[in-house]
């Protein structure tokens, strides 16, 4: 149904393309770069990948990018299973270094930093003004279980900042982290930078000092099993590159 | 602590106007066809159904009375009720059925089955008290539904075929002592029944019901000698004859054709029932003598049914006639379906009784 | 045979499947003993709440002849094809901190509810309470009402019909949709995570502590399922024993 609806679309844009009498992009059809591919990205990338995959398409007619957000472990275990997965952005190297390891991928490059931000609901019932209220009394603090990227850094700003914070739960990604903020069941939230940005106005960002921030670095790689390698590799090419960079960038990221 | 009860009793669609009394330690039984409303009577008086209009005391309280707003539910009546199948609770064993009612009285698990070991005891089923109902035999359940509802101590008892579920055999015993058992009970009892030997021997007075009417209410022998309708002649098995009287001559026109002629009580005139029994009918395989005291009429024989230790022989004629007479009669004058008969009765056995009831066609 | 095989397979893929050897290791952790008792005693609490709060409400769709009870009856029956996550932002909505009654319970009692214990039973009880309803309801309504009649005519009550009379007659469907319900609690996930959270000896139920395994430990959240499984069939046949059997003879 999708595939029979879609086929007028594309070619629609194919003829669109041709009529802006737009230069083939370098690479194209010659270098087998076409096709379907699967991108399976870290949730906190939904904003950055929808749009890359949207230049991807336009700079290589005849592709198409399809797009599968989740928590980096989550997707980990799923490619590790078989899932058709042609490339994998992870938001921590220990998942990606699960894939490597099990042979699913090989040479994973890091493509961009996230740092965390403290997260208040847009009245802040909870009075948060800077790191040391989420250790305070009172203050229903949300963050991610250790276990995940975000909650693993989030302890490590803790750390540095020689602050213990005891959280009223700990959830599973960072959606759900800033979701709870969002409706105001908890004070805070510390979630990334990117995350703040993406929520629009629906929570408030307080940022946390340099000084004792931390990130986690996002590496990318083609996997093993990809039946399209080329275009795979050219959708990571696409994300290293001086215009994968400034969408990242412009969504929050840090350069790795 | 007599009932009385005048009003329109009511089930779904089904309206009954009916006036019924019942003395203290009376028996009344309340005989009549599928759906003559004898059931809604006995519901009506249990407080399973509210009258639609009149008023129901039990002595000197009112039970129900739609006009002025009083319906005392089931469980705030001294009633007892026994139903047809019993409906003992099959997670209790003998004993906490019986005791159910003290416990609902509020006695403590201890007193109630004290007091529930009495009416055990009384009524012979003190080796079954701890037995599940489905582990008691049908006559032992009906004795079990007895002493439960007496345990209430109710001041109205209430009896739905209490013999109907039970087998012929069994049905003989029960039925004495039943009828003992009823007979030491103080309050009014109401006893429903469609079986008319249950109806003569445990009941004082007879209603009949049909379609939501009383056709006849007296004593069960009068009911048996002179049945006011077809059915209750039917039960009791009675010829019954609608017809219409000639004082003078003392014949009956009857409305099927023929006559008879009967005895009567004087002053009796117009629309009478002629009720002869089968046995007073004696048949005939060659025209009898004539003789005035005595109605003599040919048929043709029908049918032929065993009763026990007699047959009964259906013959059409004018009017068509049940008949009882030996198995060695049968055999003797080779009766059987097809052979032209006379019968005769004697007019002194022949009784015309006005007929009150109506009779519908 | 189908139908066994496509509940049994899975299962046995479990079974196969499971490092046995970890398990006394599994079992002998503080977080993972925290995660069962947890769930024992949760999953316990929602059933006899739906006990509670449940047959009443089966007796009343069950005996009323009242219009609108075809209504309530979709509207007990909702949980049911709710996806638990969904009743759980439900139950945010309703008794969180924002809620339509949260916000009540927080302004004048100073009672928060998402977080802690309690907002686990709540939302298991939401998720599992209906298949103790819809049970019991349908024993209620094939129950003979001429016992009900008989125990009315004895000088019964309404109550004591219903406690004395209509609920031991119902006890055999009573005790398996208790057991329904309390298996469906134990399993219970989408609603918890998202309205209780996840904290370790307070919301963090088993089957949390499996899916967070799962994203790090794979063989642990097997050994967890195992364990998880394992007390199940063990409560579920110890049950079944004593109050199913129990409801034929005493």
């Amino acid at each position: 149904m999708t595939r029979l609806l879609r086929l007028p679309w594309l070619l629609i844009v194919l003829l669109l393309v041709a009529g802006c009498g737009q230069a083939p992009p370098p690479g194209g059809a010659a270098s087998g770069v076409g096709g379907t591919i699967r991108v399976f990205a870290a949730a906190s990338l939904t904003r950055s990948f929808t749009t890359l995959a949207h230049d991807f398409e336009r700079q290589h007619p005849g592709s198409t990018v399809e797009l599968s957000f989740g928590g980096s472990s989550d997707l980990a275990e799923q490619i590790d299973n078989g899932a058709p997965a042609d490339v994998f952005a992870s938001a921590s190297p220990v998942n990606m270094r699960q894939v490597v390891r099990a042979g699913n991928a090989r040479r994973p490059r890091p493509f961009a930093r996230n740092t965390m931000e403290i997260a208040v609901p847009p009245d802040n019932p909870g009075h948060v003004h800077g790191l040391d209220d989420l250790a305070r009394d009172g203050v229903k603090v949300a963050l991610c279980q250790p276990q995940v990227p975000c909650g693993s850094v989030a302890r490590e700003v803790f750390a540095r900042a020689g602050i213990s914070v005891h959280p009223v739960t700990e959830e599973v990604d960072v959606t759900s982290v800033l979701t709870k903020v969002a409706i105001g069941e908890v004070d805070a939230g510390l979630v990334y930078v990117t995350d703040v940005r993406s929520a629009g106005g629906q929570v408030h960002g307080i940022p946390v000092p340099a000084a004792v921030n931390a990130s986690t670095t996002y590496p990318i790689a083609a996997t093993s099993g990809s039946g399209n390698p080329a275009t795979a590799r050219a959708f990571v090419a696409l994300v290293l590159s001086g215009r994968g960079q400034r969408v990242l960038a412009r969504d929050g990221f840090g350069s790795a | 602590m007599s009932v009385t009860l005048a009003g329109t009793l009511a089930r779904g669609s089904f309206r009954a106007g009916l006036a019924v009394g019942v003395a203290d330690r009376e028996v009344l039984g309340v005989l009549g066809p599928n759906g003559a409303g004898k059931s809604t009577l006995l519901r009506t008086l249990a407080g399973l159904l509210p009258l639609a209009e009149g008023s129901l005391r039990l002595g000197g309280r009112l039970l129900d009375d739609p006009s002025k707003g009083v319906f005392l539910h089931p469980e705030e009546r001294p009633v007892g009720m026994v139903f047809q199948d019993y409906r003992l609770f099959p997670h209790l064993d003998v004993l906490d059925n019986v005791a159910f009612a003290g416990r609902c009285r509020g006695l403590s698990r201890r007193v109630a089955r004290a007091q529930a070991t009495e009416w055990v005891d009384r009524l012979g089923l003190g080796g079954l008290a701890h037995r599940r109902p489905d582990e008691v035999s049908g006559g032992q359940a009906q004795r079990v539904a007895l002493a439960r509802a007496l345990a209430r101590e109710p001041e109205l008892l209430l009896l739905d075929e209490p013999l109907a579920a039970l087998d012929t055999r069994t049905r003989l015993d029960v039925r004495t002592e039943l009828r003992r058992h009823l007979s030491g009970f103080a309050g009014p009892t109401v006893l429903v029944t469609h079986d008319p030997l249950e109806a003569m021997v445990m009941t004082d007075r007879l209603l009949v019901l049909e379609a939501g009417r009383v056709v006849q209410d007296a004593a069960p022998a009068e009911v048996a000698r002179r049945p006011a309708t077809p059915f209750v002649a039917r039960l009791v098995g009675i010829n019954l004859y609608a017809g219409e009287l000639d004082p003078d001559t003392a014949t009956v026109a009857l409305d099927e054709g023929g006559s008879l002629v009967a005895s009567i009580d004087p002053g009796t005139t117009g629309r009478v029932l002629v009720g002869l029994r089968p046995s007073a009918i004696t048949l005939h395989v060659v025209p009898p003598g004539r003789a005035s005291t005595r109605n003599a009429w040919p048929g043709t024989v029908t049918g032929l049914e065993l009763l026990g230790d007699r047959v009964r022989v259906q013959v059409g004629g004018e009017p068509p006639a049940l008949v009882d007479v030996t198995p060695d009669a049968v055999a003797e004058l080779g009766i059987e379906p097809g052979l032209p008969v006379w019968l005769t009765a004697k007019a002194t056995e022949t009784d015309a009784y006005p007929d009150v009831a109506t009779l519908p066609a | 045979m189908l139908g066994l095989a496509l509940l049994v397979l899975p299962l046995l893929g479990l079974l196969v499947r499971s490092p046995w050897a970890d398990l006394p290791h599994v079992l002998g952790e503080a977080e993972v003993l925290d995660a069962l008792r947890l769930s024992l005693v949760s999953a316990s609490s929602a059933t006899a709440i739906a006990l509670v709060l449940g047959v009443p409400l089966a007796w009343v769709l069950a005996r009323s002849e009242a219009r609108a009870i075809s209504l309530l009856r979709s509207v007990v029956t909702l949980p049911l094809v709710l996806p638990p996550v969904v009743g759980g932002v439900a139950l945010l909505f309703a008794f969180g901190r924002t809620g339509i009654v949260g916000r009540w319970l927080d302004q004048w009692l100073g009672l928060t509810i998402p977080f802690t214990t309690a907002a686990v039973v709540l939302a298991e009880t939401f998720v599992a309470m209906p298949f103790l309803v819809i049970t019991v309801e349908g024993a209620l309504r094939a129950a003979d009402k001429g016992y009900d009649e008989a125990a009315a005519t004895l000088g019964a009550s309404r109550l004591t019909v219903f406690r004395r009379v209509t609920l031991p007659l119902v006890r055999p469907s009573l005790a398996a949709g208790a057991v329904l319900c309390w298996a469906r609690a134990l399993g219970e996930f989408g609603a918890t995570i998202t309205f209780a959270g996840n904290l370790q000896g307070v919301t963090r139920t088993m089957p949390l502590a499996v899916y967070l395994a799962m994203q790090t430990n794979p063989r642990a959240a097997t050994a967890l399922s195992l364990l998880l499984l394992l007390v199940s069939v063990l409560v579920l046949v110890g049950l079944r024993d004593r109050w199913l059997a129990d409801g034929r003879r005493r």
